[in-house]
């Protein structure tokens, strides 16, 4: 069975079939993973761009790993070292490898919007891997694996985003993914870092930690820009971290265990204390694996759509 | 030899003289020599069948961006002259934004130059000058040399006078001359780095967003200094129900306020926004259901004086890039009657004489060129059908630009030409 679509922009609106024919898909791409030879020749033959107009290194990584281990050929390029800075527009960008023929483009851009300008403008399957504040859609697909093959389902389960909500693409993609999934989900954060409107969206806004620690069952902690201290939406890294910062002593409070994920990098003792996200509930790493496997898994299903 | 045209069985619409009728309409040399029913054509004249059609006094658009000088990659006075006339307008205010900015007299010649050049001078250019020295807010630009050099207005469109004492003196020395000071109405520091209405969608979106205040808390300042300073204040492209409020308790004050809204911010919504089409962005941007309805009810009551069209053109590359980096600002000359018909009269929400008055009669009150449509009077007139139904073709755009969110759009009621200073165009 193929997806809905032959691109991956976003998850508000992406049905439940698809997410969990995709979340399924990695199941077996995880156990291919934990082989001694953990390449298949599934794309061979296909040409990926990851066209990365934003530094990314995880990220990154992270598509390069799973696109080569499918055995695709692999074509990177930062924004740093391409005619980006020289004032091409993404557009002549896009036409440009439009015209290589390639099969598959990979793109993270600071632009909302930039992947689905992509999908218009040219042929290959389009997978967006961050467009500014707009969405994270892998990071909010390993995110509900990580949380499926922890909880055995995401229906029912109650999630928390914590920290600078409004700047966050992760939030968004986390939001939109798991209400289609039938798990509910919170923001917890100041004031000044949730956007306006987001609890029409049927997400529960809430500003003191404590109060939204014993109803759910896994954290997704935001990573803080350390630029918006400067920026005025808190008076200082040392305040958020004692209001919203997930501490060890917090989390003993509440008498039962909360899952910790974090899309990384993270600031430790801002966000998240050392002892908590190197802690026995922490999934962060288990993340990073499922990153992945989640991507070969998208990358296997939309290369199939042809 | 004297050249006459005969206008004939045309619906005469002119709020200014509550007429309202089917008549014929004899020009000669460019004035009106009668206005008579069944007046008896002769072999000489030029005859002109305007059955279905309505004769108003011409339509002026008092917000546009014509670019010369500076931009003229995006239009020329030549080529939005020509627009504005394709769009039923005998005359438009050209906002100062260009480069240089229109803060020298000599500047304000050159544009009512150009403007006597383009089309034989059919369209009336009439320039506002900025408020500040190179729209910078700092300090007042020669307000009494350009307004005797011919500007109609002030403002720093495209960006507002923040500065409340700058404001407030520019308010009381334009007060001497009887010219308007025409707000861009945002707080910088609310508006930054903003690019749509802030709300669910800009959330949805993220993309980050221009709150509503950042409009509404500039119109109650600046009516505040109105009222203190006795001068007049117009307010540019309203877009939220608020500011419609303000401005409404404003005029039951006294305050001699006006304001305009663009045929965008009564057509469309936020929603629109979704495509991430560029076409969408524009400032003030467009917003909410709400706003849409009180901006109606604004246009029904008469507290919103003027529909004018914030015409801003960009070159096709300008616009197709990321939704952050595109700049502000869509075409509207060749839609705004179409839209206005569509949306405000066959809804039932204005009657084609306020419409009149909106594009007309009003706007040309505030900027101090009233005109007539009576014997011996000059001919300036506008035609349109009122009911012809057509779809928008942004090729088909006289325009140098073509970034129109409206492309595909069916529409009711367009311009079928226009006379003035002497000249017809038919389309």
């Amino acid at each position: 069975m193929a997806l809905s679509s032959r691109h991956l922009l976003r998850l508000q609106g992406t049905p439940k079939e698809d997410i969990n024919q995709i979340l399924d898909a990695a199941i077996s791409f995880k156990e291919i993973l934990n082989r001694p030879i953990k390449k298949v020749p599934t794309l061979q033959g296909k040409t990926i761009v990851n066209l990365f107009f934003e530094n990314s290194t995880r990220t990154r990584t992270s598509f390069e790993l799973a696109e080569r281990r499918l055995s695709a050929d692999v074509l990177s390029f930062a924004a740093s070292t391409s005619s980006v800075t020289k004032g091409e527009t993404l557009k002549d960008t896009a036409r440009n490898i439009e015209s290589m023929k390639i099969d598959m483009v990979v793109i993270r851009h600071n632009a909302a919007g930039s992947a689905d300008f992509l999908s218009k403008v040219i042929n290959a399957n389009i997978i967006n891997a961050g467009d500014g504040q707009h969405e994270h859609p892998t990071q909010g697909l390993l995110d509900m694996f990580t949380l499926r093959e922890k909880f055995g389902k995401l229906d029912g389960l109650h999630v928390c985003i914590v920290g600078d909500v409004l700047h966050s693409r992760v939030a968004r993609s986390n939001i939109f993914g798991l209400q289609t999934m039938g798990a509910k989900v919170s923001v917890c954060g100041p004031a000044t870092l949730i956007p306006r409107g987001i609890e029409n969206l049927g997400v529960d806004v809430y500003h003191h930690i404590d109060d939204i620690l014993p109803k759910v069952d896994a954290l997704n902690v935001l990573r803080i820009q350390l630029e918006r201290e400067a920026g005025g939406y808190f008076p200082s890294l040392r305040e958020f971290h004692r209001y919203f910062g997930v501490t060890k002593e917090r989390l003993d409070k509440v008498g039962k265990p909360i899952s910790i994920l974090h899309p990384g990098p993270i600031n430790r003792d801002v966000e998240l204390s050392a002892d908590v996200a190197d802690g026995p509930h922490s999934l962060i790493l288990e993340q990073v694996l499922n990153g992945v496997a989640v991507r070969m898994a998208i990358l296997y299903l939309l290369g199939a759509s042809e | 030899m004297t050249e006459k045209i005969l206008l004939q069985s045309g619906r005469l619409m002119d709020p200014s003289t509550n007429r309202d009728e089917i008549i014929d309409i004899l020009i000669a040399d460019g004035k009106i020599e009668s206005i008579k029913a069944n007046i008896v054509p002769s072999k000489e004249w030029k005859i002109i069948d305007l059955k279905n059609k309505i004769v108003a006094p011409g339509f002026i658009d008092i917000h546009v961006h014509l670019r010369e000088p500076g931009y003229e990659h995006k239009e020329t006075i030549e080529t939005g002259t020509l627009s504005a006339a394709y769009g039923g307008f005998t005359a438009v205010c050209c906002m100062p934004n260009t480069n240089p900015a229109i803060d020298d007299e000599s500047i304000v010649t050159f544009i009512k130059t150009q403007g006597k050049k383009a089309h034989e001078g059919i369209v009336d250019v009439f320039p506002i000058a900025s408020v500040s020295k190179s729209r910078e807010g700092k300090t007042l630009a020669p307000i009494a040399e350009l307004v005797h050099a011919g500007a109609v207005g002030l403002s720093d469109d495209g960006a507002p006078v923040f500065d409340a004492k700058i404001m407030r003196r520019a308010l009381e020395y334009a007060s001497m001359y009887n010219v308007p000071v025409m707000q861009h109405c945002e707080i910088p520091e609310l508006a930054h780095g903003g690019v749509m209405n802030e709300g669910q969608v800009s959330t949805e979106l993220g993309l980050p967003g221009i709150p509503g205040v950042a409009e509404e808390i500039m119109i109650a300042r600046d009516l505040i200094l109105a009222e203190y300073t006795n001068s007049r204040y117009h307010v540019c492209h309203m877009s939220t129900a608020l500011a419609v409020d303000l401005v409404r308790q404003g005029k039951k004050k006294g305050i001699k306020v006006t304001c305009e809204v663009t045929p965008h911010h009564f057509a469309v919504t936020e929603e629109i926004v979704r495509s991430y089409d560029t076409n969408t962005k524009m400032n003030p941007p467009l917003r909410t259901q709400k706003d849409v309805d009180a901006i109606k009810l604004g246009l029904q009551d008469g507290t919103i004086d003027v529909i004018a069209t914030d015409h801003a053109p960009h070159s096709l590359d300008e616009k197709e890039v990321d939704y952050i980096q595109a700049p502000f600002g869509i075409v509207g000359l060749e839609t705004a009657i179409g839209l206005s018909i569509s949306e405000l009269v066959d809804t039932k929400c204005l009657t084609m004489k306020q419409l009149i008055e909106k594009f007309s009669t009003n706007p040309r009150k505030i900027i101090g060129k009233q005109i007539r449509v009576a014997e011996g009077e000059p001919a300036n007139l506008t035609f349109f059908d009122p009911s012809v139904e057509w779809t928008v073709d942004i090729k088909q755009f006289k325009s140098k630009s073509k970034n129109s969110p409206f492309q595909g759009r069916h529409l009711k009621g367009k311009a079928v030409g226009i006379y003035n200073n002497g000249k017809l165009m038919q389309y």
